[in-house]
Formats: structure tokens, C-alpha cells, sequence
């Protein structure tokens, strides 16, 4: 079951031992050197550059939402190509282990590399990014000048980066779990993965999810209370009711997952029974919590991307969107909708006809107010001018791809089929053509849309469409075979093969693994290529480069601190195509105070006491536990004495930075 | 598009419409600082949720050993309860002392609810020790293991509230009843009035009902 028994424990260093380093793994040890020689490159510029003061200052302690919002996004990006190598590595043991080859990763190895992919791409990729795009974006759609939190907000953003360290410190001390990105008990309880892996697992999830439940209060409150006057909720930008809704998700869902990862830990640190085979316990328990966080998560992953899909096809095909109500109660009957299903997750649990077939039935439903939006889309584009710039392209691509994983959906949803397909890589395919199609694609949309208001340049066409092309061919090279081999079949998480009649598709897929290879590199290409370029590529409109409907592209790019030198007054949806269609004037005088936000030191702190708690738990080295709460209490106390956490920038201040944007819209025009 | 009469807005587009707020005043300190906390407190309440969700489930797995009957003193619990119940109305006062502004009241009443709260945690401990002590361990059954987590995590929630009155103490102290810190104490009020509320949950569900079955 392991590959050595669970050490003992000192009283200094607890588990912590030099056998905790995998020298027994060539990859490990390779991409290690690597991970050592690349991180001391980085360091040694930003101290060549000297760039440590101005990081500090203007980015770590930054309480900004936009800037909060843009290093959620690098988090995103770098555990993306993370949860990516992880993927590729997976994609080629299948395709290998074939004939009596073993393949190239052991048994213990592959375990943690499927799980560490799936709790990857969730949890440190799909949702940073996400929360850094509701961070940016939301606070300047509503006029707003900050979210009601700032301090908080960069807390949040603090605690998920320090779980997504917690979670790649594991490859290189000690191990990772290998139970799969859910881990289910008994298999992840004590008796069964008896050394760190799902320690680190539980920590690295715990820290983040503090940070993630926080931003959720966080964005609901700012959504509530900061809009600009004339606002009304249905008046609210589509994208602002998605994140609405999603935020509303991660506070009813988020605290799910930390009661029942604290029941988990509880069995394998002090040896209760919640979820064991013996003395009462229910494993089955487990997974029910577990999917009641579970099911809601896919949705406040995708919530949002649909609100993205929404703003980006309104203003490419330069109309109105086509039925706001019933977008904004479709969102709403989603929301409600996704406590209904969890269940049908496990039908194979064997709940009985009549509980299998409500669940059944609800998660069909769902397809309902999901089939409502893509006719709202669709209609938005009938007889609309479209322009296919490459957030335009994404939402098409998305839309297709979408309704294929909708409809797969819609057949695992059948309790029969499904005990047919339960666990298979039908399954498998399916769940990443929602995510991929939906979730990613709908954050490349969000990207190219949104990148010239965050830096003032649009992304370079070209890079854009290689990327597009090879994600989209790639994605359906890569899952196609899958949903055959599923249908085959074929259970997911195999390690080794033996028909070799099957290992043609493995083939296959893994060939579309390496053209989604080339599409992410096309991306970085695209990124390094626009910031080269960013003087031809600059946005010379003043701020609104696709004759945008919403309030952020009435600012300038990117947006001054303050956001808005005078909040906007809203009449209608759409209120910045309404303000250009009526012909409004920018104020050019006038300006006041602006009351804002300090920064501070304290979120990034209280993380790294965190971080380290973290560490100290999973390896049961008890005095820093100790040690590092009472820094955290403390810490945090101390700071509740620090009552001076604003100050104004002076209106001089706001009046230069005006008059340099009048200028250029005179310029511009 | 050309036509200027063909929708709603074209009919005002003549009239001056203000698009901008050019006297527009801060949002006052703290202003949503009451909603953000009540939230919170609603994904506070949903842990709770789980807790007793699986107190329901796991309740009855007694694996053999001791019942609710055989161990819950509700003499114990009666006390136990009063003195949280106390404490809520104490802090009432307190409240009720900082509308008057009468900061030297504010802080007498929050010392007597931290007392109260003492007690109860120090009845529970008590309560803790001894079932350890005779065999009825968290880690004996799922029952035992559901029991001890729930009414555990409500202990611990009421340790940190009664950190955060001393630090609110202090704070009293040092800066008087200044807007700051009379959010603090409302957002305290919140928070000790919840954990009221689900003891009243606790105390029905785990141990009345407990003993009845």
C-alpha cells in the first residue's frame, strides 16, 4: 500500500526526516534542481533590479482590488502550468503502459500525480482565477472605488497563496495524497494513507478555504452596498449578478468543506470514528458531505464565465443583451438548483429507486435555465454586427464545446446509465469538456476582454488565434478518445493497461494533450509578445477599446487608484452605452478629497504564520503548531489596535491624474 | 437608432441628466461592516449545520458502548445552560450601557459576561474530563466522536469570543466608546448572542432529546 511505514515521531522535527526528501525519484530530483535554479534566478533579478521595496509596498501589502485581482490571476497561471505538467504526465504513462510495461511512474508516484492535478487545477487555478476576475472587475461595473473589505481582501488573497505553497511543498518534502483530488475515506483515513500526503491535502485546503470563504463575504457585501447610485440589482451588470451568485455559493458551500475536512482530521490526528469502517463510523458520510460542498463548487466555478460569456457577446455583436430578466433568474434558479444534486454524484451508493430518480431528475432540470442562457447568447448574436475579436471567438468556442459536456451531463444523469459510467473516463470527459469549455475558455475570453483595462494595451491578435486554434483542436483530439474509451469501459485512474486493443485512443489522447501543450505556450507567447509590443498595441480610445457597454470601460486603462474621480449616476443597464448614447460630459473639474484605504503588512504575515502552522501540522512537529497559532492570534489581535486605516488623496492629486487623461482623450479623439 | 423616438430614453435625452455624482460623500467608516459580519456568521452557522447533520447521522452508533442515558448529568447541563443564558442577558446590559454612553458600564457588564462564559466553559470541561475519565472517549464511538466535536466546537468558539472581549476590554479602555468600537461591540453582541442560540440547539437536540431516546 506505501512504500515505507509511517516514521516516528521526535519531538523536535516530529515526522520531519531527511528520508522526507524523494532522492529516490529521478523526476522529483530534476524538477527540483530546476524549481531551485529558476526560483534563484527570479530572486537574484528582483534584487539585481532592486525591485524587493517596490514589490513590497505596491503589491504584497496593497489592499487595491485591481491589483489584488491581477496577482490572484499570476497565482492562477502559475499553478496552472503546474496542474498542466501534472496532466501530460498522466497522458503519457497511459499511453505507455501497455503490453506488460509498467510505464514510467510507480504506482505511489501516479497516485499523487492524478491527485495533485485534480486539487490543482480546482482549487489553485480554476479558483484564483475566477476570484481575481470577480476582484477586478466587480468593484469598477458597480462604480465603486474599492471592495467594502480592502484589508480582508488582501488576507483572502494571502491565505489561498499559502495553501497553494502548502500544496507544492509536498513534492519536494515528503509526499502528496493518493486518493484522488476528493479523498475518500477509508482510503484516506489513517489505517489506509498512514504517512503526510493527506495531511497536506487537508491543510493546504484548509488555509486556502479560509481565504476563499472570506472573499465570498467579501464580494457579496461589496455587491450589496457599494453600487453606484441608480443601481438597482436589475440594473446590475450581468457579470456582477453571476459573481453574485457565485460568491453566494462560496459562503453557503465553502464552510461545508472546512467542517468536513476538520471531521476528517479529527479521525486521522486524535482518532474519532466519523468516517472509518469500525466502531459506528460511515465512510459514506463523508462522501455526501464532501459532494454537498462538491456540487455547488462546479457551479461557482462556472457562475461567473457565464457572466463573462454574457458581456463579451453583448458587446461584440454591439447589442443589448438578449433577455437580461431571464439570464438574471436562470443565475438564481442555478444557484438554488445546485444544493439539489449532489447526490448524483454516487447513485452507485445504492440509495434506493426513489432517491437515485430525484436526483436524477433535479440535475436534469438544471439544464433548463443552462439551455435558457445559450438561447439568450445565441438571440443576443441574431442580426447583431459581430466583430470576432479573440474574446468573441472564446464565447463561440465555448459554446460549442459547452453544449457536448452539457449533454453527456444530461446522460450521466440517468441512474441507469450511470451505474454503467460511474467512475469511467466517460465521466472523466465529460467533466473536463464543462471546465475546459466553460470554465477556461470563458476565462481566455475574460482575459483578452479585459487585459487592455487592466494595462492600457490590447493582447497581440496573432499569438491569440495560434492559441485558440491549438486549445480548441487540441481540447476535443485529447477528450474525444476518452468519451470512447469511457463508453468501452474504460475506469479512470488506471495506472496500467491490459488490452492493447485500447491503447491506440491513449495514443490519440495524448497526442491532443501536446496540442493544448502548444496552445499554452502560444498564450505565454501571446503575453510576452503584447508586453514587448505594448507601445503599438496600446489602446488609444481612452479606456474603451471594444466600444464596451458597462461602467469599467468608463474609466481610464488602467483605472487610476480611486477608480471613478466622480462616481457614475446610473439610468439604465448597459449604463456606460447609455452615458455615450446621451452624450454625457466628463466632469473636468471640481475634484475632491478621495477617501481611500491604506495599505498593510498584516494579511501577507498572518498567511506566512499560516503557512507555517500548516507545515508544522502536517508534520506533527507540535511546538511550532503552538508557536505559530499564538503568532497567528496575536498577530491578529495586534492588529484589530491599528485604528488609522485610510487616508485621502488629496484632490490635487486626483486633479493631475484627470487632467493627464483629459489630455489624452483630446488627443485620442 | 436614427429614429428619436423610437425607445423611452429618447424622450429625456433632451432633459439635463446627471451622470455623475459631483457631491458625493464618503461612504462612513464601517458602514457594511454589520452586514459582512452577519454573514459570516451564516457560514459560521452552516459549520454548525454539518456538525449536527452528523450528530444526527452518527448519534445512534453507539458500537456497543455507552448511550446518551447512561452519561448526560442534565442537572449538569441545566447550570451549564443558565450560565450561557446569563451571559447573554449580562451582555445585554452591556449594550444597553453603551447606548447611554457609559463606558465604565460597558465594561463592567462585558467583565460579568466573560465570568459567566468562564464558568461554562469551566462546567464543560468538567463535564469533558469526567466522561474521558470513565471510558466515554471521542475516539469510542461514532456517537462519542459526533458528540464530542459538537459541543467541542461550540466550547471553542466560546474561548475566542472571550478573547475578543478582553481584547475589546482594552480596547474600551484605551479609546472609549468611539464609533470603531462600538461596531466592535455590536459585532461581539452578534457573535455571543449565536453562540447562544445554537447552545439552545445543542441543549435540545443532544442532550434533552439525547436522554429520551
Amino acid at each position: 500500500m506505501t512504500p515505507h511505514p509511517a516514521p516516528e515521531t521526535g519531538p523536535i522535527l516530529g515526522k520531519l526526516s531527511l528520508e522526507a526528501l524523494p532522492l529516490h525519484e529521478p523526476i522529483l530530483v530534476v524538477t527540483f534542481i530546476g524549481v531551485v535554479l529558476g526560483g534563484i534566478a527570479v530572486l537574484g533579478l528582483i534584487t539585481k533590479f532592486r525591485l524587493w521595496g517596490y514589490l513590497w509596498t505596491e503589491w504584497f501589502t496593497t489592499v487595491d482590488h485591481k491589483r489584488i485581482g491581477i496577482m490572484y490571476m499570476i497565482l492562477g497561471l502559475i499553478m496552472f502550468l503546474r496542474g498542466f505538467a501534472d496532466a501530460i504526465m498522466m497522458r503519457i504513462q497511459q499511453a505507455m503502459a501497455f503490453g506488460g510495461s509498467e510505464g514510467y511512474l510507480t504506482p505511489h508516484h501516479y497516485d499523487q500525480v492524478f491527485t495533485a492535478h485534480g486539487v490543482i487545477m480546482i482549487f489553485f487555478v480554476a479558483m484564483p482565477f475566477i476570484t481575481g476576475l470577480m476582484n477586478y472587475v466587480v468593484p469598477l461595473q458597480i462604480g465603486a472605488r474599492d471592495v467594502s473589505f480592502p484589508f480582508l481582501n488582501n488576507f483572502s488573497f494571502w491565505m489561498t497563496t499559502a495553501g497553494a505553497v502548502l500544496t507544492m511543498i509536498s513534492l519536494f518534502v515528503g509526499e502528496y495524497a493518493q486518493t484522488g483530488w476528493l479523498a475518500y475515506p477509508p482510503l484516506s483515513g489513517i489505517a489506509y494513507s498512514p504517512n503526510v500526503g493527506v495531511d497536506y491535502y487537508i491543510w493546504g485546503l484548509q488555509i486556502a478555504g479560509v481565504g476563499t470563504t472570506l472573499s465570498g463575504i467579501n464580494l457579496i457585501v461589496t455587491i450589496l452596498k457599494l453600487r453606484a447610485p441608480g443601481m438597482g440589482l436589475m440594473k446590475m451588470p450581468v457579470f456582477t449578478w453571476t459573481s453574485l451568485c457565485a460568491n453566494i455559493l462560496i459562503v453557503a458551500s465553502f464552510p461545508i468543506l472546512t467542517a468536513t475536512l476538520v471531521l476528517l482530521t479529527l479521525d486521522r490526528y486524535v482518532g474519532t470514528n466519523f468516517f472509518t469502517n469500525d466502531l459506528g463510523g460511515s465512510p459514506m458520510m463523508y462522501v455526501n458531505l464532501i459532494w454537498i460542498w462538491g456540487h455547488p463548487e462546479v457551479y461557482i466555478l462556472v457562475l461567473p464565465l457565464f457572466g463573462v460569456f454574457s458581456e463579451v457577446t453583448s458587446t461584440f455583436s454591439g447589442k443589448r443583451l438578449f433577455g437580461y430578466t431571464s439570464m438574471v433568474y436562470a443565475t438564481i434558479c442555478i444557484t438554488i438548483l445546485s444544493y439539489l444534486v449532489w447526490l448524483h454524484h454516487f447513485f452507485t451508493m445504492g440509495s434506493g429507486a426513489s432517491v437515485n430518480s430525484f436526483f436524477g431528475i433535479t440535475t436534469m432540470v438544471i439544464s433548463i435555465p443552462t439551455g435558457a442562457k445559450l438561447f439568450n447568447w445565441l438571440f443576443t448574436m441574431y442580426r447583431g454586427r459581430i466583430r470576432f475579436e479573440l474574446p468573441m471567438m472564446w464565447t463561440v468556442a465555448f459554446m460549442l464545446t459547452f453544449v457536448i459536456g452539457g449533454m453527456t451531463g444530461v446522460l450521466l444523469a440517468v441512474p441507469p446509465a450511470d451505474f454503467v459510467l460511474h467512475n469511467s473516463l466517460f465521466l472523466i470527459a465529460h467533466f473536463h469538456n464543462v471546465i475546459i469549455g466553460g470554465v477556461l475558455f470563458g476565462l481566455f475570453a475574460a482575459i483578452n476582454y479585459w487585459w487592455p483595462k487592466a494595462f492600457g494595451y490590447k493582447l497581440d491578435v496573432f499569438w491569440g488565434k495560434v492559441s485558440f486554434w491549438c486549445w480548441v483542436v487540441g481540447f476535443w483530439v485529447a477528450f474525444t478518445p476518452l468519451y470512447i474509451l469511457g463508453l468501452m469501459g474504460v475506469t479512470r485512474r488506471m495506472r496500467v493497461f491490459d488490452d492493447p486493443s485500447l491503447q491506440i485512443w491513449f495514443v490519440i489522447a495524448g497526442i491532443g494533450a501536446l496540442i493544448v501543450a502548444a496552445g499554452i505556450g502560444a498564450m505565454l507567447v501571446q503575453f510576452a509578445v503584447s508586453i514587448w509590443r505594448r507601445k503599438e498595441l496600446r489602446d488609444t480610445s481612452g479606456g474603451d477599446p471594444w466600444d464596451g457597454r458597462t461602467l469599467e470601460w468608463a474609466t481610464s486603462s488602467p483605472p487610476p487608484d480611486y477608480n471613478f474621480a466622480f462616481t457614475p449616476v446610473i439610468h439604465d443597464l448597459d449604463a456606460w452605452y447609455d452615458m455615450k448614447k446621451r452624450g454625457h460630459q466628463r466632469p473636468v473639474d471640481g475634484y475632491r478629497d478621495i477617501h481611500m484605504p491604506s495599505n498593510t503588512g498584516t494579511g501577507i504575515i498572518l498567511s506566512g504564520f499560516c503557512l507555517v502552522m500548516g507545515f508544522a501540522l502536517v508534520w506533527h512537529i507540535w511546538w511550532l503548531v503552538a508557536l505559530s497559532f499564538a503568532a497567528t492570534i496575536v498577530g491578529a489581535i495586534y492588529h484589530t489596535f491599528n485604528y488609522k486605516r485610510d487616508f485621502d488623496i488629496p484632490a490635487a492629486t486626483v486633479t493631475a491624474v484627470e487632467e493627464a487623461r483629459t489630455r489624452q482623450l483630446a488627443a485620442g479623439a | 437608432m436614427s429614429a428619436p423616438t423610437m425607445n423611452a430614453n429618447a424622450i429625456t435625452a433632451d432633459a439635463p441628466v446627471q451622470f455623475y455624482d459631483l457631491d458625493e460623500h464618503a461612504h462612513p467608516e464601517g458602514h457594511s461592516t454589520m452586514l459582512g459580519f452577519w454573514i459570516y456568521l451564516m457560514s459560521d452557522c452552516l459549520i454548525f449545520a454539518i456538525l449536527f447533520a452528523c450528530y444526527a447521522v452518527l448519534g445512534g452508533s453507539y458500537a456497543a458502548g455507552p448511550a446518551p442515558k447512561d452519561l448526560f448529568d442534565l442537572k449538569l447541563i441545566a447550570l451549564n445552560t443558565a450560565m450561557l443564558l446569563f451571559s447573554s442577558i449580562t451582555y445585554g446590559f452591556a449594550v444597553l450601557q453603551m447606548q447611554q454612553g457609559k463606558v465604565k458600564g460597558v465594561q463592567i457588564w462585558l467583565a460579568v459576561t466573560a465570568l459567566f462564559g468562564l464558568a461554562f466553559l469551566g462546567i464543560e470541561l468538567y463535564e469533558f474530563h469526567h466522561l474521558i475519565e470513565i471510558g466515554a472517549t471521542p475516539q469510542r464511538s461514532a456517537f462519542l466522536s459526533s458528540f464530542f466535536t459538537l459541543v467541542g466546537t461550540h466550547g471553542l468558539h466560546v474561548t475566542f469570543g472571550i478573547i475578543w472581549l478582553v481584547t475589546l476590554m482594552f480596547q474600551l479602555s484605551k479609546h472609549g466608546l468611539i464609533a470603531a468600537n462600538k461596531r466592535r461591540v455590536m459585532c461581539l453582541s452578534m457573535f455571543w448572542h449565536f453562540l447562544d442560540v445554537v447552545w439552545i440547539g445543542v441543549f435540545t437536540f443532544v442532550y434533552l432529546m439525547g436522554v429520551l431516546r
